[in-house]
C-alpha cells in the first residue's frame, strides 16, 4: 500500500500543478464575469513562451534559467490575454467566441514562430528544465515526508500555495470583496463607484498570467519542448476544474488534483492492483464524464456567478 | 434602420477578412517574408490549376457542413461548440456501417451517410437535453462531449474495429462516394460526391429555418425564449432539435472525410480542427445558409492554399490560422467596425 501510494502521489503532484495555476486563472476571470473558454490558448502562449526563453537565455541565468522562464511566460501571457479583454470588455464581443478566437491565435502564432525561428514544426529539448528535488527540512518527516515531499517538483507546491493566496485575495479582501460584486451584479456594483471594466480587465490579465505560469510549468516539468501537441485539452481540462470547483479557488485546486489523480492513474494504474481491471479508457475520460455529471447537478448543485458571459454596457439595463 | 442592419451584416465579415489579411501580411513582413509572394503561393495552391481547385472542393465541403451546425444552433440562441466532437462520431459511425455492412449500394452508401447523421445528432442529443431540462451550459457540456468523442472514437477504433492498429481497413467501395469521373476532371484530386450533399445540407437549413413553421419556432425561441414559451411554444423541444439537426449536420461533415476523402479512420491525437472553424465559417456567414457556404469556400481555399506557401514563399502554413483567428476576432467585435463605419456618417446611432 504505502509503495503504492509512494508512486501515485508525486505523480498526481506533478500532473495537477499545470491544471492548479490555470484554473485559478479561470477562477479569477469567470468570478468578474468574463468566460474564459481561451483558457487552452493561454497555455499554449505560456508554454511556447517559456520554452523559447529557456532556450535562448540558458546561456544567461543557469540554473535559474526555468524560474526566470516561467516569469516571462506569465508576462506575456497577461499580455496576451489582454486581446481577449479588450474584445470582450471593451468591444462586447461574444466571450466564448473570443475565447475560442484565443485558441486558435495562440496555437497559430505559436507553431509559425517556432517554424519561422527553428525551421521545424518543434523546438528541441531545454536543457534546464525543472528537475525533481527533495523539499529541504520537510522531506525528513516520517511518512509524510516520503509521500509528499520527496522527488517532487517545487512548483507543485507554488501551485498549492497560489491557490491559498487566490482564496485569501478572493474572500478575505476588499479586492476580491469588488471583484465577485463585479461578477454577479455589475450594475450595483457600479453604483457604488466600482470601476466595472477596469475590475474585469484585472480579472482576465490576472487569469492571462496564471494561465502562462500553469502552460510554462506544464512545458517545463512535463513536455520539455513545444510543438502544435504540447497543450493538449489542459486548458479545457482546467476550465473543467473551474467549474467542478464551483468557481471557488480551493474548489478548483480540489479539482484540479482529482483529474491530475485520473490522469495519474492511467499512467501508473499497470501496477496497481485494483486499477489494473478498469479499461484505460474510463480513466481517460473520467474528468470529463465527472464534470457533465457534475453540472447536471448529480454532484451538489454550482451557480455560476451570475454575471458570467454579459458584457457590462454602461445605462443599459 | 433595417437596411443600415442589412449593409452592416454584410461589411463587417467583408471588411473583417481584408483587416485579417492585411494583419496576415503584416506579419509576413515582420517575420521577414515576402507577402506578395505569399499570398500568390496561397492563390496558386488554392486555384491554381484543375488539381488544387479540386483540393479546395474537397476542403470547403465538410466546413460547410460543421458551418451549417454551428449556424443552425446560433438560430436557436445556442453555442455548438461540440460540432468537433459530432464530427468525429459522425466519421467513426459511417466508417463502421462502410467497412461492416455488405449490401449494393443503393442501400449501402444512404445507410452509411445515415450513420453518420445519427451518430452526429445522438452526440448533438446529450447538450441539447440538459440544457433543455435542466439548464445546463451547452457551451461547457459540448466541450466535455468532444473529449469524450475523441478517446471513445479512439478505443473503438483500436479494440473493436482492428486488432490493436491505428487505422481501420477501407470502406466497401459500395459505401464511397469517391467519384472517378469527378476525379478524372481535376486531374486526381480526392474530390467527391460529397460536395453535392454539402450544397443541399444548406438549402434543407435555408428552407428549415425561413419556410417551416418548425424554423419560425427556433428562431422565436433564439430571440427570446420566456416569449415563445409564452406564445405556447414547445421551448425545450426546440432546443433539443436545433441541437440534434446540428449535430447531424456536423456528423455528415465527418461522413465526408470518411466515405469521401479518406475511406478509413485513424486513431486520432487531437481533434480534427473542423467543428472549430465551423464556428469561424457560421459566424463570417452571420449564421445564414448561403453565408455559410460562401465563408466555407473562402475558409477552405485559405487552408488549401497554406499548404503551398512553404515550399514557395518559405512562409508556414499556420499563418492562415493566425488570419482566421483575427477574423473571427474582428467579426465577434464588430462594434469597433460598426462604431469605425458610424464615425464616417454623421448622427448615425450605434446599435449593438
Amino acid at each position: 500500500m504505502f509503495d503504492i501510494l509512494q508512486s501515485i502521489i508525486p505523480t498526481v503532484l506533478f500532473y495537477s500543478a499545470p491544471l492548479i495555476l490555470t484554473a485559478l486563472g479561470g477562477v479569477f476571470s469567470e468570478r468578474s464575469g468574463v468566460v474564459n473558454i481561451g483558457l487552452e490558448g493561454l497555455m499554449v502562449m505560456g508554454a511556447f513562451v517559456g520554452i523559447v526563453f529557456n532556450l535562448t537565455f540558458a546561456d544567461v541565468f543557469g540554473v535559474w534559467t526555468p524560474w526566470v522562464s516561467l516569469i516571462a511566460a506569465t508576462v506575456i501571457g497577461a499580455l496576451f490575454s489582454l486581446i481577449h479583454a479588450v474584445a470582450s470588455i471593451t468591444f462586447y464581443a461574444n466571450q466564448v467566441v473570443s475565447g475560442v478566437a484565443i485558441n486558435m491565435l495562440a496555437l497559430g502564432i505559436g507553431v509559425y514562430l517556432t517554424k519561422v525561428w527553428y525551421d521545424k514544426g518543434q523546438t528541441d529539448m531545454v536543457n534546464q528544465p525543472f528537475y525533481t528535488t527533495d523539499i529541504p527540512v520537510l522531506s525528513n518527516i516520517p511518512l509524510i515526508g516520503t509521500l509528499f515531499f520527496e522527488g517532487v517538483y517545487v512548483t507543485s507546491y507554488l501551485a498549492i500555495i497560489l491557490a491559498f493566496v487566490a482564496w485569501y485575495v478572493l474572500y478575505q479582501t476588499p479586492f476580491g470583496l469588488r471583484l465577485r460584486a463585479v461578477g454577479e451584479h455589475p450594475m450595483a456594483a457600479d453604483t457604488n463607484g466600482i470601476k466595472v471594466e477596469r475590475m474585469r480587465y484585472i480579472a482576465v490579465l490576472l487569469s492571462g498570467a496564471l494561465g502562462g505560469l500553469g502552460g510554462s510549468v506544464f512545458a517545463l516539468t512535463i513536455a520539455s519542448n513545444f510543438s502544435h501537441s504540447t497543450i493538449v485539452g489542459q486548458g479545457f481540462m482546467s476550465l473543467a476544474a473551474v467549474i467542478f470547483g464551483k468557481w471557488h479557488p480551493l474548489g478548483a485546486m480540489g479539482a484540479a488534483l482529482f483529474f491530475g489523480l485520473a490522469q495519474s492513474l492511467s499512467v501508473v494504474s499497470a501496477g496497481v492492483p485494483v486499477l489494473e481491471n478498469i479499461p484505460q479508457i474510463i480513466l481517460l475520460i473520467a474528468p470529463y464524464l465527472l464534470t457533465i455529471l457534475a453540472l447536471a447537478g448529480f454532484i451538489g448543485r454550482a451557480d455560476a456567478p451570475r454575471a458570467n458571459g454579459v458584457p457590462y454596457i454602461k445605462g443599459s439595463r | 434602420m433595417t437596411a443600415n442592419n442589412r449593409l452592416f451584416g454584410i461589411l463587417v465579415p467583408v471588411i473583417s477578412v481584408i483587416v485579417g489579411l492585411l494583419a496576415g501580411a503584416i506579419i509576413m513582413l515582420a517575420s521577414g517574408h515576402n507577402p506578395i509572394e505569399g499570398y500568390a503561393a496561397l492563390w496558386r495552391g488554392a486555384f491554381g490549376d484543375s488539381y488544387t481547385l479540386g483540393e479546395t472542393i474537397r476542403r470547403t465541403t465538410p466546413l460547410i457542413l460543421t458551418g451549417l451546425a454551428v449556424a443552425f444552433a446560433f438560430k436557436t440562441g445556442l453555442f455548438n461548440i461540440g460540432a468537433e466532437g459530432q464530427v468525429i462520431v459522425g466519421w467513426l459511425a459511417s466508417i463502421w456501417v462502410g467497412v461492416a455492412v455488405e449490401a449494393p449500394m443503393i442501400i449501402h452508401l444512404p445507410l452509411a451517410v445515415l450513420a453518420g447523421a445519427v451518430a452526429g445528432g445522438l452526440w448533438g442529443f446529450i447538450p441539447g437535453l440538459l440544457k433543455a431540462k435542466l439548464g445546463v451550459h451547452e457551451v461547457i457540456i459540448t466541450i466535455m462531449m468532444n473529449y469524450i468523442a475523441l478517446h471513445v472514437t479512439n478505443e473503438i477504433i483500436r479494440s473493436i474495429l482492428t486488432d490493436q492498429a491505428t487505422t481501420t481497413e477501407p470502406i466497401a467501395a459500395t459505401a464511397s462516394l469517391a467519384s472517378t469521373w469527378l476525379q478524372s476532371i481535376t486531374f486526381y484530386s480526392r474530390v467527391h460526391y460529397g460536395v453535392l450533399i454539402a450544397l443541399a445540407a444548406a438549402f434543407v437549413m435555408w428552407f428549415i429555418i425561413e419556410r417551416t413553421t418548425y424554423g419560425y419556432e427556433l428562431k422565436a425561441v433564439g430571440f427570446n425564449r420566456h416569449a415563445s414559451n409564452y406564445a405556447g411554444m414547445n421551448v425545450s423541444r426546440n432546443i433539443i432539435l436545433s441541437m440534434v439537426l446540428g449535430g447531424a449536420f456536423a456528423g455528415l461533415a465527418g461522413t465526408m472525410e470518411g466515405l469521401g476523402t479518406y475511406g478509413t479512420i485513424s486513431v486520432m491525437s487531437g481533434f480534427t480542427n473542423l467543428g472549430f472553424d465551423g464556428i469561424a465559417v457560421a459566424l463570417l456567414g452571420s449564421n445564414n445558409a448561403f453565408g455559410v457556404v460562401l465563408a466555407a469556400i473562402l475558409f477552405g481555399a485559405l487552408k488549401e492554399g497554406a499548404g503551398e506557401m512553404p515550399t514557395a514563399a518559405g512562409v508556414p502554413t499556420e499563418l492562415v490560422d493566425i488570419i482566421i483567428a483575427l477574423i473571427i476576432f474582428f467579426v465577434a467585435s464588430s462594434y469597433i467596425i460598426r462604431w469605425a463605419l458610424l464615425r464616417f456618417k454623421k448622427g448615425g446611432n450605434i446599435d449593438v
